[in-house]
């Protein structure tokens, strides 16, 4: 399996036990991921968290204390490499007193791209009819939207994506998400850092989650937790039903809230084999749901657990 | 090294600040040095024209454009420092190094403009001098002409030396109102340092050391004419004469301060957090 793995998959970017400490604090702790070609990645965890350290690092803007990182295969300076990057962090950072136009044809010269690419990846924001105006009258929305034809001026291998959505409406929300499922529809790779759940778990395919600079968990969003689901029930026995599931060994953990009982189970059961059970016990439900934990409730019990 | 040239010079051409500032650094010296060649009619009292001091004939001419015209270099170091201050301001010295440009290459960019805009000015007040010189000058021999051209040069460098402390300057403090303050201070802290060594020490070793400093390197790469031009006129007090020739190690040290301070600014950004 792994032979297999490391002849399918290509490496854009290698990071190991990266360190990075600013004073007494350490910010990133001995951060080892890979991401490969071809899949969408998210970057999870709180505010502070070291999602931003950790790609600034690898872009150049903050020096790591310890460890390594290559870009690709490890034979290009990291200058070179991010010519064939895209990114964006935290807010949109362009020369207020140039045009739209200008500040592209800027990013084109740096990044050694043809200025035909101008018209087209405005055109993919919306921003085609407003290339003429200059930044510093942009919305913090469009300037947002300017930003990402940027990072997609020479068509990168990767696009880094660090909080794209923070600070804006839910209009300009909507549009930038639209822009990134369409971008990850075309095959680009995206790394994107976000302390929302649900934008991470709508776009990506697999996870890395940090909690104070350390690495919880990095793999496939689906086998984040080993987790066969839970039912949630409601009945007039409560009392009774409480305790066939304390008894029952398919039952890992019962919860209490008010009427509603949360049942989890340690191994796979269907809805309706369960509702079979609890009639020939003779206990009628009023109430059953089977669910699987939403990434968010997850991400909670990750933490959490890593906590205790 | 165009592709770097021409990155800071859209920065700077596209920002109306830094656009008038060029414009004014390069036609000031100019209107100066034109309006002092033409004749200047007091209300029919008296003319006053400075071509009939002399001061316009060959070789001394070289000295002394060159040296009135390095007075307003303050123009274009309140660009250099404001184009580090915007870049930090702006964020946009983040966004470059994201973009893919690497941290020498934002200095290089930075400090081949600082080259290239001297010489541009090395070679529109040479052009200058020259047309002046022959409009004016009772000599026209090449031999003459061109005996102490080598101020043009001591001019190229001392602007190098001078805008290369700018940009290290606004590298150190990141914003140009500050950059200003610490060249003005670094002025004062280079008379102190002088006036303590003269007491201490004695004159020859307090004029030694203080040949070395930055800012009176580049001084002394062109001394004032004032005095030579009186020395024109009264030849025979011997006791005015001083050393106003260009010399190769006043070039080497300035050159060397150059160097430092490039470096220097490197450093200071290589190991910076942005």
């Amino acid at each position: 399996m792994d032979i297999l793995k490391s002849i399918n998959l290509e490496p854009i970017l290698t990071i190991n036990n990266l360190t990075k400490k600013f004073g007494y604090l350490t910010a990133v702790k001995n951060l080892s991921f890979t991401i490969n070609k071809g899949n969408v990645y998210g970057i999870l965890g709180p505010n502070g968290s070291g999602k931003s350290t950790t790609l600034g690092i690898v872009l150049n803007v903050v020096n790591k204390t310890q460890g390594d990182f290559h870009w690709f295969d490890g034979n290009i300076t990291t200058h070179n490499a991010l010519k064939r990057v895209g990114a964006i962090i935290e807010r949109p950072n362009f020369y207020p007193y140039m045009s739209a136009e200008q500040n592209l044809k800027l990013v084109c010269r740096i990044k050694g791209v043809d200025y035909n690419k101008i018209d087209e990846k405005l055109d993919v924001v919306g921003l085609l009819d407003r290339k003429t105006h200059k930044f510093k009258t942009y919305s913090l929305g469009m300037k947002q939207r300017l930003a990402i034809a940027s990072a997609l001026l020479n068509d990168p291998e990767i696009l880094i994506l660090d909080e794209p959505t923070n600070g804006l409406d839910p209009q300009g929300i909507h549009q930038i998400r639209q822009i990134i499922k369409d971008i990850a529809a075309n095959g680009t790779t995206i790394l994107l850092a976000s302390h929302l759940l649900d934008e991470v778990e709508k776009v990506c395919s697999h996870v890395v989650v940090l909690r104070k600079g350390e690495k919880l968990y990095s793999g496939r969003v689906d086998e984040m937790i080993n987790s066969h689901g839970f039912f949630e029930l409601k009945t007039e026995q409560h009392q009774e039903l409480i305790s066939i599931l304390e008894s029952h060994p398919n039952i890992e953990k019962v919860k209490e809230e008010g009427e509603l009982i949360t049942a989890f189970l340690n191994q796979s059961m269907s809805a309706s084999a369960f509702n079979k059970l609890m009639f020939e016990k003779g206990i009628l439900l009023s109430h059953l749901v089977k669910r699987k934990e939403s990434l968010e409730e997850q991400f909670l019990q990750l933490t959490d657990h890593q906590e205790n | 090294m165009l592709r770097l040239i021409q990155l800071e010079l859209q920065k700077l051409w596209l920002n109306r600040a830094s656009k008038v500032l060029i414009i004014i650094s390069f036609i000031l010296p100019f209107t100066v040095l034109i309006l002092s060649s033409i004749k200047i009619n007091f209300f029919g009292f008296f003319t006053l024209e400075l071509g009939e001091l002399g001061i316009f004939n060959f070789p001394i001419i070289w000295h002394i454009t060159t040296f009135f015209a390095a007075q307003f270099k303050f123009f274009f170091a309140i660009v250099v420092v404001s184009m580090i201050g915007n870049e930090y301001s702006n964020k946009t010295l983040k966004q470059n190094l994201i973009d893919g440009l690497s941290k020498k290459e934002f200095i290089l960019s930075k400090f081949y403009t600082i080259v290239f805009f001297s010489l541009c000015a090395t070679i529109l007040i040479g052009l200058a001098t020259y047309f002046i010189g022959l409009y004016y000058s009772s000599y026209t021999e090449a031999s003459i002409v061109f005996r102490e051209v080598e101020f043009l040069l001591a001019y190229f460098v001392k602007l190098v030396g001078f805008f290369s402390l700018c940009l290290f300057l606004g590298m150190l403090v990141k914003r140009s109102a500050f950059a200003l303050g610490f060249l003005f201070l670094l002025f004062i802290t280079e008379s102190i340092i002088y006036g303590l060594m003269k007491w201490k020490l004695s004159d020859a070793i307090a004029d030694g050391i203080n040949n070395f400093m930055p800012l009176q390197s580049m001084w002394n790469l062109i001394n004032q004419p004032i005095q030579r031009i009186a020395m024109t006129k009264f030849p025979e007090k011997t006791d005015m004469m001083y050393d106003y020739a260009v010399h190769w190690y006043e070039i080497a040290i300035v050159l060397g301060w150059t160097a430092i301070f490039v470096f220097l600014s490197y450093r200071l950004l290589k190991k910076r957090e942005l």
